[in-house]
């Protein structure tokens, strides 16, 4: 099975750069009619958000050449993880520090497109007193909003998971659209240890098709994240095949959802063996598989995959970056990293207004490596030692 | 694994990919016996055997057309004839690096309980039908699925059983050597307009691919034959960009890069429009990751048909009518159309109401 599936992957056509026809945007048709007969029911309508052509727009903007996501949404109680660790009280004002020193970060928005923010945060200012959001556009960088409410226990599935945040969550994205939020994020998980069962991915494909729809009306472009966790002992192939059901459900109740799919961008987890996998594999065969899904599911009518980091190490996620960026992709194929980007500074920092400078020299450092790695340009020369530890905790709850 | 890889995979993906060659496209001269009979009829030619072969041979021995084509696809009966010399067509096409293809379905029956809406027959014994067809030179096979657009069609039911019939037929088929050409094709027939047309072809592939999908269909061992995205045949007439447009976008939102190759039907429309619409798609300026090409019955043979007239002293005539319908419908492929191939015939609309194929 392995080696059929070693020999498929080896012929699997990749197109040269010659045959796309790169930055060309395609001028959109008006959708802005919704058919309905009000006699005859019918199923098909076609979709009409007013913001359709803003969505396209700020889709495309994040998607940019040479930039990515910088993933900054951490709960409060992730949030505390993450300060408890360089020894910091889990306060609003210590949270405010933190995020304060990443959106301040000289020269961010060269490398960084949008950043995705926590409640808090976009209501918060920084410690200079300046809406956290006005940094952030005065940046470059598009500021983006998690909106789902987390994972609970799914009844009558293996021991897994569902996200929960569609109740309010129309006037909720309104909400964060006035406060200046163009894109949103609602992350759930697939865990392939426990199955995955059929009804959890059924579920997981369908509160991103619904989250993406409602989005889209109060002008967030959603980024569709269906998570398939690191953890578990399975090889490569049989994360493949998991990814592979996956989007294809995800993909079809986007249609039925009749979601906008030049609106939308994915988040989702790169093909690699589980974190407990005897046999590891290099970033060209993670970006052989990976590549090899994205063209058999993705339509190209989705301007950008922001891939997440997952527990990879700040290193490792850099290079299978760049690994899929060495051919032209139909879509820009690029980052939305959390702790991937983040490790090194957060480290460095310790908490210390001396430290500030040097801690957003170490962001600057990995957001740029991972621009080179978008453009296929990445070389790994001088990466610390810090940066190359790996990130993934077995059972890690965000 | 998630996609079938059987013994034929590396075959199915490099055939597809062939037949996908931009500057080529398909011949359909997969005309059932009743229906062939009714383009004989037309031209006052009697539906013998003898003539069935001798308009196959024109179309097969026109000189330099075959090198426009990547494809043929073939009704049983033509999969085993030959020319008036004793040679095999599928030699014929192979010695021209034509691929022939085969028609496996067994034509359409009503779905009860819908208003008409149909769905598609031919599953009893595909797979060894198939291995038989491989045997005979076929590497490519045909199955038609047909919907409707009215106040309640294409019926959920309907996409449903048409799109699972097609994920059916394609695996069996790579299962045996074949690439699948996949084809949803909706009619034109009808008053709704272009949006109408489009949210329906939207929903029709977004399903179409989602049971291929579930059925594990290696999606770069297939093709797909679809529908451009038109007003109806009651409607108003729009630009060749239009129709571009909106085709274009339906297949960039519901067909995988995966895919090598789209080869439209022409449906009704006449040799000139089906030549101009797919030149203005491959003159768009956007990222179509797969090939936009040519699957053509009566577009590619209409004028040759009226040409002949069934009269040995008009093949050469015909032959050259041929030549330059694949010449100009090559051209559309790499966007590089210039027009004027028209003929009065070229121009002559095609469609019939409720065609039954």
């Amino acid at each position: 099975m392995a080696a059929a599936s070693a020999t498929l992957l080896k012929s699997s056509p990749i197109l040269d750069k010659s045959e796309f026809v790169k930055g060309q945007s395609l001028r959109q048709p008006s959708v802005s009619i919704v058919r309905c007969h009000p006699n005859a029911p019918s199923a098909l309508t076609v979709r009409a958000s007013s913001y359709a052509d803003e969505l396209v727009k700020t889709a495309k903007t994040i998607a940019s050449p040479g930039r990515g996501i910088l993933a900054m949404d951490e709960s409060n109680a992730t949030c505390g993880k993450r300060l408890a660790s360089i020894g910091l009280e889990n306060t609003e004002a210590n949270r405010q520090a933190y995020r304060t020193l990443l959106v301040s970060a000289p020269g961010l928005g060269d490398y960084i497109s949008g950043a995705i923010l926590f409640e808090e945060t976009l209501y918060q200012s920084t410690t200079d007193g300046k809406k956290m959001v006005d940094v952030l556009v005065e940046q470059n960088i598009v500021p983006g909003i998690k909106v789902d409410k987390g994972l609970v226990p799914l009844p009558g599935s293996n021991n897994e998971s569902w996200c929960q945040g569609l109740d309010g969550l129309s006037s909720r994205t309104a909400a964060y659209y006035q406060q200046g939020a163009r894109f949103a994020k609602w992350r759930t998980v697939v865990s392939i240890p426990n199955g995955p069962t059929a009804l959890a991915v059924k579920e997981a494909a369908w509160g991103l098709a619904r989250y993406a729809a409602i989005s889209q009306d109060s002008g967030l472009v959603p980024i569709v994240e269906p998570e398939i966790l690191l953890d578990g002992e399975h090889g490569i192939d049989r994360t493949f095949e998991v990814a592979q059901k996956v989007w294809a459900e995800v993909f079809f109740y986007l249609a039925e959802n009749n979601v906008q799919f030049e609106g939308i961008l994915l988040k989702p987890s790169m093909v690699t063996p589980g974190a407990e996998c005897k046999d590891k594999a290099t970033p060209q065969q993670v970006a052989d598989y990976t590549l090899k899904l994205l063209h058999s599911r993705i339509p190209p009518a989705v301007p950008g995959i922001m891939f997440l980091s997952g527990g990879q190490s700040e290193v490792e996620a850099t290079l299978n970056l760049n690994a899929m960026n060495q051919s032209a992709n139909p879509w820009h194929v690029s980052f939305s990293y959390a702790r991937a980007l983040q490790n090194t500074c957060l480290k460095t920092w310790g908490g210390r207004p001396e430290n500030v400078k040097a801690a957003q020299d170490a962001l600057l450092l990995r957001a740029k490596a991972n621009s080179l790695a978008q453009l296929g340009k990445y070389t790994g020369d001088g990466e610390s030692e810090e940066a190359k530890k790996g990130m993934f905790v077995k059972g890690y709850v965000y | 694994m998630s996609a079938f890889v059987g013994k034929y995979a590396e075959e199915l993906m490099k055939n597809a990919k062939y037949i996908a060659t931009p500057g080529k496209g398909i011949l359909a001269a997969d005309e059932s016996t009743g229906t062939i009979g009714k383009r004989l009829s037309s031209i006052n030619v009697e539906n013998i055997e003898s003539n069935r072969q001798a308009l196959r041979e024109l179309l097969f021995t026109s000189p330099n057309a075959l090198s426009y084509l990547s494809g043929v696809i073939l009704f049983e009966e033509t999969l085993y004839q030959k020319t008036s010399d004793g040679k095999p067509f599928v030699e014929v096409l192979q010695e021209n690096n034509v691929i022939p293809g085969i028609k496996v379905d067994k034509g359409t029956v009503e779905i009860a309980g819908t208003n008409g809406e149909t769905t598609t027959q031919g599953f009893d014994s595909l797979g060894a039908r198939c291995q038989q067809y491989y045997k005979a030179g076929a590497r490519f096979a045909k199955w038609r699925s047909v919907l409707k657009i009215g106040p309640n069609e294409p019926s959920e039911l309907s996409i449903q059983q048409n799109a699972q019939g097609l994920a059916r037929y394609a695996i069996i088929c790579q299962e045996n050597g074949l690439v699948p050409i996949v084809e949803p094709e909706i009619l034109t027939d009808g008053p709704h307009d272009i949006q109408k047309c489009a949210a329906a072809t939207e929903t029709v592939l977004a399903a179409v691919y989602k049971a291929l999908n579930d059925h594990h269909v290696l999606l770069e061992g297939t093709l797909l034959k679809p529908n451009m995205v038109t007003p109806g045949s009651d409607s108003p007439k729009v630009a060749a960009e239009v129709i571009a447009e909106y085709t274009v976008t339906a297949l960039r939102r519901t067909v995988p890069p995966a895919v090598p190759g789209i080869v439209f039907l022409s449906g009704g429309q006449s040799e000139e429009e089906a030549t101009v619409n797919l030149d203005a798609m491959n003159k768009l300026d956007v990222l179509k990751p797969w090939t936009l090409s040519f699957s053509f019955g009566r577009a590619l043979q209409q004028s040759t048909l009226k040409t002949w007239a069934g009269k040995k002293e008009n093949v050469e005539k015909a032959q050259e009518a041929f030549l330059s319908r694949c010449k100009a419908n090559s051209d559309a492929t790499l966007g590089k159309y210039t027009g004027g191939t028209a003929g009065g015939l070229a121009s002559e609309s095609l469609f019939v109401k409720g065609y039954k194929y």
